[in-house]
């Protein structure tokens, strides 16, 4: 393999600098890449290979001109498809957006736009964003290109699998319940979920409103740092994002974790969670400990009401925000309705998979007239105190660690026929989407040769801290060079 | 008499007059073509999220604070969940727990009785689009259906009362009043008519005298005040009837025709919404800080109630002008502003309730947008004072001056209208008259002293209304003796 291919952003960036490689160059070999190895990893619901390719020639143009160039300008990145792009099909992979044309740019396709970028295509995932394997993608399912047997996790599966095969040297990806850091962890990948209103929301096709959040996936932290120095930031257009400074996140890439507080979270490290994925955590520890940090255990009680409390939030939200397919102004169209509700109905039960039905009916459900109080107004008290142990644990703490996944990527078609267990391999990825903190999963070892990775989490709005953990423990260690051999 | 008695409450929606839509920066233009106004926010694509429009809580805040609410520091929105092919979401953002206001009051006059209307509510909420059907004038039979989203998501203030009105003639009057105060304040234009503002009645029957209430119907679809107290008094008789007669009042809402005059049922039990309501995570709580509330108290000025009163009192003018002039839109700064450059509040008053009013209700005009200036009619004023036209000529210079902008002077002068002053030109005019009228003549000199008052009306038959009927009187007099 080219070892251009391997390369993160900011290498790349230098030889682009250098004019050692151009653009044109490397969007050329980046889709060959594409060509040879796509018919088995199976990342993108669109390539957009003439868009890449007026792009990097643009580029080039201005680096020929002795301009100077932005860091991202001329890398090839992948999009996951719930991000809204003016004229080119965004379907969240569901039957009922198959071609669904957005008549305007989210927000970060916009910053990626004015930044340079060059788009690789638009990356699988679970329908809606809703899974943890890519299974649920009305299209096709995504496999992992450490294992074509196996998962590549999900919502953002496509996203973490075209870093991983290199078949886009960065991408982006979305977050609801973990799904960047999970799929990051399943792909060997470095998976970014910022704080809720770090990111602007305004074009990514809603999930969970009050849980959704953009963020990068990337070969390395540096990478994942200069992702969020273009994303990052308050938006007008979306009221949820917050008004807050953005730093230079490169700034935070140290490597100097000496006395930094590291709490270890016990509820994380029991039952549930595969050995081979405890012992690596450990081993991980142990290397923190050794560059410095002060480690503890930390308990969080109210982590074992995350998930059946996320699973009303979330589907509450989802049922609500998914009205809007409703065959009248865009998305599928039964042929030939008889009337009015025949049309909602036959074009909704043709349009959507089984698990956006589940949600939308545990949703509608939950936000019925007299149950309302029991689920949806519980849960969001519960949701509370996750977010108040996270209060105490960071008055004592500088992050938190624990696993990202309790397992190591799975086998296609293990899940798909027990939901329950599906949703179990979000358990640590979770509490920290219903407490809006942000998180960083990145590789931290291996088991049967699929990568496992480590979940660091910081206080809201200080990704810095993350950034700092994850690059320190990264220069320190090897994971993040090993590459599937596809 | 009747032994049982009504209980009404009303919900009034106002369409606020922003110039942009609640959520996104559409224009809220009535009357555009089809799919004009809208963007991506507005029709509901993928993706977008909602941005409140500050303008439109200024709006109810004004309003809120002229009903004397309570204005919530903190309030949400929330979001009314039904489907619909007029609202593109498929849920309508609105306001249910913690509204923008509430506990206000309002005080109307029904046949010289002050009554205090207590207010419940305020929020705020998001229109929905339009339908059109082919084939049938409702969505079930037509053979499709088009959908305009121009109005989506133009923003509705939505004005609930308590159960305080006891006849539909109180419910008129309440509406009104509400409708002149948001005119007032240049929140909403109020026009039934035309839909922008919206009322439905909630009434119900009791024993008279029993405490408890009975059970409530929802009338809907009226589209005047005079509907809406035609719609509840059909109602109430038809409550009355079904008691008397045995039957239950079931909860429902009912649809006035005014064709038959009679209320229909509009919705069966079976078809009753779960709006599954549950705060809207697009939106961050809406805080309403003391200072943001005593800037716009300072921007109100006079409410129409102190208006009036102040008119009455300072000015001396009767009651009614008064309710004219503040029923249109700026014309009491049109007659505030006459006042202070010519005094006479009454002579002011009779004009623009009188010719003015006329002309400019027959071209559905505002004066603000009418070719009369202040300075304009002031000028004409003073030419009738000065005796240059006669009272009846103005009336038809200001026509003119509506019609044309020009000035009265200009008008007389094209015209030739102006009175004849020329003594020796007006007794040219009087010994016509006295020859062509041997008998009055004779009248008068056999001491008939009130044939005079035909002569002069003959002297202005024939100077056209140019002589000024006193100098006219005064120069008869001196030719007959
Ligand atoms: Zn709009």
């Amino acid at each position: 393999m080219n070892e251009l291919l391997i390369k993160p952003s900011h290498e790349l960036h230098e030889l682009l600098n250098k004019k050692e490689v151009s653009s044109s160059e490397l969007t050329k070999l980046f889709f060959e890449r594409v060509e040879s190895v796509e018919n088995k990893v199976k990342a993108f619901v669109t390539l957009t290979k003439e868009e890449a390719i007026k792009k990097a020639k643009a580029v080039d143009e201005k680096i020929s001109k002795g301009e100077k160039i932005g860091p991202l300008e001329g890398i090839p990145i992948g999009l996951k498809d719930n991000l809204c792009t003016r004229g080119i099909k965004t379907t969240c992979s569901s039957k009922i957006l198959a071609n669904y044309l957005p008549p305007y740019n989210a927000t970060v396709i916009e910053k990626i736009i004015a930044a340079g970028a060059v788009p690789v295509g638009k990356t699988n995932l679970d329908e809606f964003a809703m899974g943890s394997s890519t299974e649920n993608s009305g299209f096709f399912t995504t496999k992992n290109p450490w294992n074509l047997e196996t998962v590549p996790g999900g919502s953002s599966g496509g996203s973490a699998a075209c870093v991983a095969a290199s078949e886009a040297v960065l991408s982006l990806g979305s977050d609801t319940g973990g799904s960047i850091r999970q799929p990051a962890s399943f792909c060997g990948v470095v998976g970014l979920k910022p704080t809720y209103g770090r990111v602007s929301r305004f074009g990514l096709i809603a999930f969970a409103s009050s849980l959704d959040q953009i963020g990068p996936l990337t070969k390395d932290v540096t990478d994942a740092a200069i992702l969020m120095n273009i994303i990052a930031g308050y938006d007008p257009k979306d009221s949820t994002s917050a008004n807050v400074a953005v730093p230079d996140y490169t700034k935070a890439l140290t490597g100097d974790i000496k006395s930094l507080k590291i709490g270890v979270v016990s509820d994380l490290m029991g039952k549930g969670i595969d050995n081979a994925v405890k012992d690596a955590i450990k081993a991980a520890i142990k290397k923190l400990e050794e560059l410095g940090a002060v480690i503890e255990e930390v308990s969080m009680p109210s982590f074992e009401y995350a998930l059946p409390c996320y699973y009303i939030i979330a589907p509450a939200e989802a049922s609500s925000n998914l009205a809007r397919y409703d065959a009248v102004k865009f998305g599928h169209r039964t042929p030939d309705p008889q009337d009015l509700l025949s049309m909602y109905y036959n074009s909704r039960r043709e349009g959507f998979g089984p698990e956006v039905k589940r949600r939308i009916m545990i949703g509608t459900y939950v936000l019925s007239a007299g149950y309302y109080d029991a689920y949806y107004l519980k849960a969001m008290q519960v949701r509370t105190l996750i977010k108040q142990d996270f209060e105490k644990a960071f008055a004592k703490y500088d992050v938190l660690v624990s696993p990202t996944s309790p397992s190591v990527a799975f086998k296609a078609g293990e899940k798909t026929g027990d939901p329950l267990s599906m949703y179990l391999s979000d358990i640590a990825t979770i509490p920290v989407n219903m407490a809006g903190i942000p998180a960083i999963s990145l590789p931290c070892g291996f088991s049967n040769g699929l990568p496992i990775g480590l979940q660091i989490m910081g206080k809201v709005f200080d990704e810095e801290a993350i950034l700092k953990t994850a690059y320190a423990y990264e220069q320190a260690t090897e994971w993040n060079k090993q590459r599937p051999n596809l | 008499m009747s032994k049982y008695e009504s209980v009404i409450g009303l919900e009034i929606h106002a369409q606020l007059l922003t110039e942009s839509k609640i959520f996104c920066s559409c224009s809220t233009t009535f009357g555009n073509e089809p799919n004009r106004n809208i963007c991506p926010v507005c029709t509901g694509q993928p993706g977008v999220l909602p941005v409140l429009n500050k303008k439109v809580v200024e709006f109810a805040i004004k309003t809120a604070l002229a009903l004397h609410c309570q204005i919530a520091p903190y309030s949400i929105f929330a979001r009314k969940q039904y489907f619909y092919p007029d609202l593109p979401k498929d849920f309508q953002i609105s306001q249910y727990e913690l509204p923008l206001a509430t506990n206000g009051y309002v005080e109307i006059n029904v046949n010289g009785n002050t009554r205090c209307i207590r207010i419940h509510r305020i929020h705020l909420e998001e229109d929905a689009g339009k339908l059109v059907h082919a084939g049938s004038d409702r969505i079930q039979g037509s053979t499709y259906s088009l959908v305009d989203f121009n109005r989506t998501g133009v923003p509705l203030m939505e004005i609930v009362s308590e159960p305080d009105m006891a006849t539909p003639e109180e419910a008129r009057a309440y509406v009104q009043e509400i409708a002149a105060l948001l005119k007032s304040l240049g929140v909403c234009d109020a026009k039934m008519e035309e839909g922008s503002l919206r009322c439905d009645g909630n009434v119900s029957i009791r024993p008279v005298g029993d405490k408890n209430l009975g059970t409530k119907t929802e009338v809907k679809n009226v589209n005047s005040t005079k509907a809406l107290k035609d719609a509840l008094d059909a109602e109430i008789v038809r409550q009355i009837k079904a008691v008397d007669a045995g039957e239950r009042i079931i909860q429902e809402t009912r649809h006035f025709n005014e064709n038959t005059g009679q209320t229909i049922s509009l919705r069966s039990k079976e078809e009753a919404h779960d709006y599954r309501y549950f705060p809207e995570p697009d939106l961050v709580p809406l805080e309403v800080s003391k200072e943001w509330i005593d800037e716009i108290k300072q921007g109100i000025g006079e409410l129409p109630a102190e208006k009036i009163k102040r008119y009455v009192e300072q000015f001396g003018i009767k009651t009614e002008d008064v309710e004219t002039i503040l029923e249109s839109p700026g014309m009491a700064e049109f007659f505030e502003g006459a006042i202070r450059l010519y005094g006479k509040p009454q002579i002011v008053a009779n004009w623009l309730t009188g010719e003015i009013s006329a002309y400019l209700n027959a071209k559905k005009l505002e004066i603000k947008n009418s070719k009369l200036k202040i300075s304009t009619l002031v000028g004409m004023l003073a030419l009738i004072d000065k005796g240059t036209i006669s009272g009846k000529i103005a009336k038809e210079v200001i026509v003119k001056m509506l019609d044309t902008g020009k000035s009265a002077e200009e008008i007389v002068k094209e015209s030739g209208a102006t009175q004849i002053s020329d003594e020796g030109e007006l007794i040219k005019a009087i010994q016509e008259v006295i020859k062509n009228n041997p008998k009055p003549v004779q009248d008068y000199k056999d001491g008939k002293k009130a044939s005079i008052t035909f002569l002069v009306g003959q002297v202005m038959k024939v100077t056209k209304g140019r002589a000024k009927p006193d100098l006219v009187n005064k120069l008869l007099e001196k030719e007959l003796s």
